[in-house]
């Protein structure tokens, strides 16, 4: 069977599954639509195996499969002079990175959407829950296997809906309608970047279809740092900050955890998010020629992955945490993306939806286990009574954090060592802020773990009561997920440490070009091995000691007794006394900075700081009182503000509407007045 | 003898209007036939009616042109060239006779619970079909006169047609005095465009208007009085309070047929002013038109957000579709008409779906056109819901849905011919009415019920959904057949 | 011989009274009479050019403003009492429920 010219029958399915339980879903047993809509996602995942075996076998790795013509493009004058009309077919284009991620949204895909089936059995909507899920993976396979910007943007705001109902599913909780609004505001500019970038290149190229896009672009007429491509460059960047929760937009992820678990390991954590890098892998070609988007792009990716990693520290929310953690780990893409390392931009985004995936569905069995407790201060010692859950959580944690044989470890060192020679920017300073990130990350993962499957335990009665590991049909996804979150990054060994990094091999026809050119314009210093080596060994030290630093915290101190209580009271109290830095916020931001600031502030001041803190946590303390206070006020303030000017401007265009017949006719009137106006002061 | 005044060429060029008025007629007497219950008979009639009449223009697109084809013409001008038929023409017929026959499909169990369920409702709608007929074959100002004003004073009553109902009087009434002014206006221009060339014929006045001097006072007035009426007719700003208070006073089903047709209608008549007669003083117009779009945009866009009501709220996204379709206008070129022709006919599908979900949502004691109203509508019609959506994703522009194709010709066309400015402004009002038209799927899908009643999908609203349905999504997802009807559509009127 | 540029500026000005009656008046019917008005200075200014280059078009187009005229009054009236019914009121400004 001839796989590749199927591959446009890959969204097919699970948009078939959103169709039937649309039509028929509400008369479906649960366990029938357990059956159709994970079995639609698998049949996609067979097809797509069998399409990427197949690919591989074809010399030039590409195959375009072109359904028909959808839009005709600009009249553009090509370089020859003739006036051509490229437009965009409705064509689905399988080549390396495609196949990556076919592979990876189908797989996980599917995993997630089985323990769905069990974490989601005690709601009400199953069938609608399932409908909304597989219409998302229609969007997410339409987005990747796209052969043109427009098709991706079809598919791009198909997730962006599908994202939107997905939070808002649980409609009784306030804050979920709330946070489907932050999503949907924040999406909204990132989108309007997108359609803008995708004009100007249908200015620029007079195409927006991949082949022609890069085609066009590598072939010598763009000099580097053309005006033109950095705009479209610049413009998409906007639409990936949106997407995929980058430095100013980023404000939505965290709070879409409203939704079901599921839903965030699925969509916002490995799939959707991941949409904004494969948009900048896509187009690396464009990234390539315009140097000052790409210091642009590493700048905000970096700064992106350390500013939410200390916001990761001061949260109690254990699915809140993850968020950081995922918006802090999309920072490293981006990253990679801005130092040129596409390839490992994309490994990294691979091995994290494994990881990251696999750390939410645990998160969520812990939950589930806990009867709906998603506050860590009433967790600890679970590690005994969800087994299965513990185990494979504690592989996820391992991965992240870069434990070396891990698949986190081989995506993280590399990003690590591109940025460290990266030719953009400067290379060190991009390498420390990744490397302090890493330090943060283990600190915050493990602070987790500590808190949730050790030490004594501080779950209330009522849920120890409940306290039960989830059934199989949650804990077999949760196990395959900690083989590829150990074993997937190994496809990506270096050749280093003595592999022979099968995925750069396998990225290279959609990289080539770009790297092409990266090297001829970049200055190539020699690097030794060993410097490689070192590097590797410093971020396995830093990692483990802020994992060492966590267990300091979190377990030591809280077991070794009364005399290092009393030492460290300070620490002790901080830790303890959950509510310090909530009733500063509260305080401070919610009663209103006006009136109680002061007042407030005077208290920080004298708990905090008089209190004789130890340093580490002080500023721990500080970086996460920054960053929150950014998060809360620069950026909801934006958002909120965004809301309010709209809301401002739309008063005046209602308030000439008077209702009464003889304003409108002087309004008729006065635009007579000022047309003629116009031509006698013309 | 009788040949001369009236021969088979005007018969042919006639016939759909013809037939359309002894419809009309016809239901007027049927109707004194029928018992209460049967009055569903005379939607039957009407739709006969609309059917004969698009039988008469012959198989789509282009059934007509064959015909001409046989005389010798791809143009049949008829009665001395005051009526001209080209494929502008009958692409517009199309379009009417197709919002005509999705309003009365809506229409009928809408009348049922309003207890106003009479003939004359639809002879009306047919009479107005006609009238906007005349208006996209008119070539001589006294024919687009009338057929303007056939066309109007059938809308003045259809607004109206709710007679116990306070919104209803005051909408109708509304209208009628700012559409009679804006008349006055439009008649003001036409009066000193005739006196510009002592004729009423398009092309007369054409040739005279290219010979009179630049900056020629009497111009700029006939212009500006001229452009003044074609704005108010299709609702631009400043000229367009009238809409917002006459789409949420009239009753449902009027509201989806005006928002349709007569906007079309009044469109045909702009891009035939703009083309024929004042195609020479582009440069006068054009500044005009470019301002009155973005004040248009902005307006509509921004005054929609913060609306309860979803018809007014319709209504205003209605002023902000008229700004994008006036950028097409103000590029001016092939993509850019093609783009208005293709949004006209993309716009009738999905805002006749829109309004269909709204019609449904009428239901005894409750008028359903508040947002409220579709509050968890997701529980209770999962179908409604979803086809809401999906025409409010074409109304914003959205790909892969057919709201997405008027857009991309005319943000192409801009691109074309280097209005980045206006593209890049065009682009940001997408995304803010994305905003409104998500308050509407938030409130369906991620609220709770407040009531249990369902929403009445009586078979002609399901009939009218469908197809407004499969035309939406077929026309986004294989856009190719209408973008080359519409390409012959732009040539025949820049020819 | 009266020229042409004297009715021209009769009808302009009949034309701005009506303007003005329609935007200044507060009775309906006032109102209609204004609008009345305007049609007929356009009326005046088509028989004036009709005149002025001895053909007929224009005198045909007055007819038909005329018909036009009767049947829009025809309408209004009937909406016009049909308000009156539903709120005892022929002020217009008292005619504004819909807005905003």
């Amino acid at each position: 069977m001839n796989f590749l010219e199927l591959i446009w029958m890959i969204p097919l399915f699970p948009a078939a599954g959103a169709v039937a339980m649309l039509l028929f879903g509400k008369k479906m047993p649960n366990w029938l639509v357990s059956i159709i809509c994970p079995g639609m996602v698998f049949t996609s995942f067979l097809v797509s195996v069998g399409a990427v075996y197949q690919l591989s076998s074809l010399p030039e790795r590409q195959f375009e499969k072109i359904l028909y013509s959808w839009v005709p493009g600009a009249s553009f004058q090509m370089a020859n002079g003739q006036l051509s009309n490229l437009g965009a077919d409705w064509g689905f284009l399988l080549d390396p990175l495609s196949s990556i991620m076919i592979l990876v949204v189908t797989g996980v895909g599917f995993l997630i959407h089985v323990y769905a089936t069990g974490y989601m059995s005690h709601e009400g909507g199953f069938y609608r829950f399932f409908g909304y899920l597989n219409l998302f993976m229609f969007s997410m396979l339409t987005l990747v296997l796209a052969n043109n910007y427009l098709l991706l943007f079809v598919g791009w705001e198909g997730v962006g809906v599908c994202s939107y109902l997905l939070i808002g599913f649980y409609f009784h909780k306030k804050s979920a309608s709330d946070a489907g609004k932050k999503a949907f505001i924040a999406n909204r500019v990132g989108d309007a970047g997108v359609v803008l970038g995708m004009f100007t290149m249908l200015a620029t190229f007079g195409s927006i279809r991949y082949t022609n896009v890069i085609a066009q672009a590598g072939s010598g007429n763009f000099h580097i740092g053309d005006a033109a491509i950095t705009a479209i460059t610049l413009l998409l960047f906007i639409g990936v900050t949106g997407k995929s929760a980058q430095v100013p937009l980023y404000v939505w992820l965290p709070d879409a955890m409203e939704g079901p678990t599921p839903v965030s390991a699925l969509i916002h954590a490995a799939t959707m998010v991941t949409a904004g890098v494969y948009l900048m892998v896509r187009s690396n070609i464009l990234y390539v020629l315009s140097p000052d988007t790409m210091a642009v792009v590493a700048g905000v990716g970096a700064f992106t992955a350390i500013f939410a990693a200390t916001i990761g520290i001061a949260q109690y929310d254990i699915k809140r945490v993850l968020a950081y953690s995922t918006v802090s780990q999309l920072g490293y893409m981006v990253l990679a993306c801005g130092v040129g390392a596409f390839g490992a931009g994309v490994f990294h985004l691979m091995t994290h939806a494994f990881f990251k995936a696999l750390l939410f569905l645990g998160a969520g069995s812990v939950i589930h286990a806990m009867s709906g407790e998603q506050d860590m201060r009433k967790m600890g010692g679970l590690a005994k009574k969800i087994p299965y859950t513990h185990a494979t959580f504690l592989v996820a944690a391992l991965a992240i954090i870069g434990t070396p044989l891990f698949s986190g470890f081989f995506s993280k060192d590399e990003i690590l060592w591109r940025a460290f020679i990266s030719p953009v920017g400067s290379g060190i300073l991009l390498y420390g802020v990744a490397l302090i990130t890493a330090g943060l990350t283990a600190f915050y993962i493990w602070r987790l773990m500590f808190m949730t499957f050790y030490g004594e335990s501080r779950v209330d009665h009522h849920a120890a009561h409940h306290l039960h590991e989830s059934p199989p049909v949650m804990t077999i996804p949760l196990m395959v997920l900690a083989v590829l979150s150990l074993a997937g990054g190994w496809i990506g060994w270096p050749t280093v440490l003595g592999g022979s990094n099968h995925l750069e091999h396998w990225l290279e026809p959609v990289l080539g070009p770009g790297a092409k050119i990266l090297e001829e314009h970049a200055a190539h210093g020699e690097h030794a091995h060993s410097t490689e080596y070192m590097l590797m060994a410093l971020s396995v030290i830093v990692a483990f000691s802020g994992l060492s630093l966590a267990y300091y915290f979190f377990i030591k101190n809280r077991a070794a007794g009364d005399s290092i209580a009393q030492k460290f009271s300070g620490v002790q109290k901080l830790l303890e006394n959950k509510y310090y830095v909530d009733e500063v916020y509260n305080a401070v931001f919610v009663r209103g900075m006006v009136m109680n600031g002061g007042e407030a502030l005077s208290k920080f001041d004298a708990r905090v700081i008089d209190g004789g803190v130890n340093g580490v946590a002080w500023f721990t303390r500080l970086t996460s009182t920054a960053s929150m206070w950014w998060d809360k006020w620069i950026v909801d303030g934006a958002v909120r503000l965004t809301a309010l000017v709209v809301n401002l401007t739309s008063y005046p265009a209602r308030i000439l509407q008077t209702g009464r017949v003889q304003l409108y006719a002087f309004s008729i009137l006065t635009g007579l007045l000022i047309f003629f106006s116009y031509y006698l002061f013309k | 003898m009788l040949n001369e005044y009236f021969s088979s060429v005007d018969l042919l060029v006639l016939k759909p209007a013809i037939l359309l008025t002894l419809f009309a007629i016809g239901v007027l007497l049927t109707d004194l036939m029928l018992e209460p219950e049967q009055k569903y008979l005379n939607a039957v009639m009407a739709l006969a009616g609309v059917g004969f009449a698009a039988y008469s223009l012959g198989p789509w697109p282009l059934g007509l042109q064959h015909q001409m084809g046989m005389a010798g013409a791809d143009a049949l001008e008829a009665f001395r060239g005051a009526v001209i038929v080209d494929s502008f023409g009958i692409y517009f017929m199309w379009l009417f006779l197709i919002a005509a026959a999705l309003s009365i499909l809506i229409s009928i169990r809408y009348l049922e619970i309003e207890g106003e369920h009479r003939g004359e409702y639809y002879a009306i709608m047919l009479l107005a079909t006609v009238g906007m007929m005349i208006l996209a074959i008119g070539m001589d100002l006294i024919t687009l006169f009338m057929g303007l004003e056939l066309m109007v004073i059938s809308i003045y009553i259809l607004t109206g047609y709710l007679r116990r109902d306070r919104r209803s009087n005051e909408a109708a009434l509304k209208y009628l005095l700012l559409g009679a002014f804006s008349s006055g206006i439009l008649l003001y221009g036409m009066s000193l465009l005739y006196g510009l060339s002592g004729s009423t014929d398009l092309r007369i006045i054409a040739s005279s208007i290219s010979q009179r001097p630049a900056g020629d006072p009497l111009v700029l007035i006939a212009v500006i009085t001229i452009c003044g009426g074609l704005f108010f007719k299709i609702g631009a700003v400043p000229f367009h309070q009238w809409l917002p208070d006459a789409y949420e006073g009239a009753p449902h089903c009027v509201t989806a047929f005006m928002s349709v047709g007569p906007k079309a209608a009044a469109f045909a008549l702009l891009i035939r002013m703009f083309l024929v007669p004042l195609a020479s003083v582009r440069d006068v117009w054009l500044p005009l038109v470019i301002g009155v779009a973005i004040a248009t945009m902005t307006i509509g866009n921004l005054a929609a957000i913060t609306q309860s009501n979803v018809k007014r709220m319709l209504g205003y996204s209605a002023i902000s579709h008229a700004g994008y379709m006036l950028l097409g206008i103000v590029s001016g070129n092939e993509n850019g008409l093609k783009g208005i022709m293709i949004y006209l006919m993309v716009y009738a599908f999905m805002n006749l779906g829109a309004m269909a979900v709204i019609v449904a949502m009428r239901r005894k004691d409750i008028i359903g056109d508040e947002i409220d109203d579709f509050a968890g509508l997701v529980y209770k019609s999962p179908t409604a819901a979803v086809l809401m959506l999906i025409f409010l994703l074409s109304l914003a522009g959205i790909p892969p849905t057919a709201g997405f194709i008027g857009k991309y010709f005319i943000f192409l066309s801009l691109i074309e011919t280097g209005h980045y400015g206006l593209a890049v402004v065009a682009v940001l009002y997408v995304a803010v009415s994305l905003y409104y038209y998500f308050q509407i799927v938030t409130s369906m899908f991620t609220r709770e019920a407040t009531d249990n009643v369902v929403p009445a999908l009586s078979p002609g609203i399901r009939l009218a959904l469908g197809v407004s349905l499969a035309m939406t999504l077929f026309i986004g997802l294989y856009p190719n057949p209408i973008i080359e009807v519409a390409g012959n559509t732009v040539a025949s009127i820049l020819r | 011989m009266v020229p042409l540029s004297y009715y021209l500026v009769l009808s302009a000005i009949l034309f701005s009274l009506g303007v003005a009656g329609f935007i200044f008046k507060r009775n309906l019917v006032t109102l209609f009479m204004s609008v009345e008005l305007m049609l007929n200075a356009v009326n005046l200014s088509f028989v004036a050019l009709s005149y002025y280059f001895r053909q007929l078009d224009g005198q045909i187009f007055v007819f038909f403003v005329m018909v036009v005229a009767a049947a829009e009054a025809a309408v209004g009236l009937a909406i016009i009492i049909s308000v009156f019914r539903n709120r005892q009121t022929l002020n217009v400004d008292e005619i504004s429920r819909l807005k905003l």
